[in-house]
């Protein structure tokens, strides 16, 4: 089974990288672009066929590691 | 005073702290790899800066979870003073020892040079012998250390003299210029700018040599 997580910043916290990209397509003259926020995507490849138990480990995976719940969110997609 | 300092692969300033600890201490410190999973009794661990693992995920991630770090926490909540500096403070971050998070700095930009900042507290075992508000001058290095915490946390910290240094300039985009935080017990003290580089005049100057010397007098 796959597990694809996105691993975005809270609102509210400051984003200077998804900034510096907003300034970037706006000087390049992509207008329309109201505020860009950059995240991560990570991708497991689980031995787990169980859904539920495969949500629990990832959730878990998440909440030790893979994101920092102090300043950033996560969601997860099984496949 | 017997001290150890916690080596990661891409820790850089571990030398930096073993010099400044055995001129200070005038006792060598053990050298502890991240893979070991325990060590002598010491009296004083550091976890110096560097870009460990590459600051891959998030910086100081990997190494918050190591071997070694499972018995650092376990000293640390014990009470034995344990002191981060740069990579250090971002790792005891990413433990939950400190609360917070260092970010990407506001602009961008690594910033690397001397800086002013001011002594918030002296009621600390890391800061006694500065004085009260007293400025000092010590080196930042680092690209990742504009320091973030919730509005609650921030007013604890303030309200409860954690908060052990504070830029006089806006260098990083850190929260109320928060520069160094001590957890609750006040053994423990994470800090971005590197005192261990400031320890006598022929580094350009000796501010940092003070915070050891603080440490040196609670400890002897």
């Amino acid at each position: 089974m796959k597990a694809r997580i996105h691993v975005t910043l809270k609102n509210g916290v400051l984003d200077p990288q998804g900034k510096a990209i907003e300034h970037a397509l706006g000087n390049m003259g992509f207008d329309g672009v109201n505020e860009a926020r950059q995240g991560k995507f990570i991708e497991l490849e689980l031995n787990e066929t169980d859904r539920p138990k495969a949500e629990a480990a990832v959730d878990e995976m998440c909440r030790k590691l893979l994101a920092n719940t102090v300043i950033e969110n996560y969601s997860i997609e099984l496949e | 005073m017997k001290s150890a300092v916690i080596v990661f692969p891409g820790s850089n300033c571990d030398r930096d702290m073993a010099v400044a600890l055995e001129k200070i201490t005038g006792t060598k410190p053990l050298m502890v790899w991240h893979q070991e999973y325990d060590f002598d009794t010491v009296d004083f661990i550091a976890l110096p800066g560097g870009f460990s693992y590459g600051d891959y995920l998030r910086c100081g991630a990997m190494s918050a979870r190591s071997h070694i770090m499972k018995e650092v926490i376990k000293r640390a909540n014990d009470g034995v003073p344990t002191f981060g500096v740069c990579n250090g403070f971002q790792i005891l971050t990413e433990t939950g020892i400190l609360p917070g998070a260092l970010m990407r700095n506001a602009n961008l930009h690594f910033v690397c040079k001397d800086v002013k900042m001011t002594v918030e507290t002296t009621d600390s075992m890391f800061t006694n012998a500065y004085g009260a508000g007293q400025e000092i001058t010590i080196p930042v290095a680092h690209h990742d250390g504009n320091y973030f915490a919730d509005a609650d946390t921030l007013d604890r910290l303030e309200g409860e003299g954690q908060v052990a240094f504070k830029y006089a300039d806006d260098i990083n985009g850190a929260q109320r210029r928060i520069a160094g935080i001590l957890n609750g017990k006040g053994n423990v003290l994470g800090m971005m700018p590197h005192p261990e580089r400031m320890i006598e005049p022929a580094l350009g100057g000796s501010d940092g040599r003070v915070l050891f010397e603080s440490v040196m007098n609670k400890l002897g």
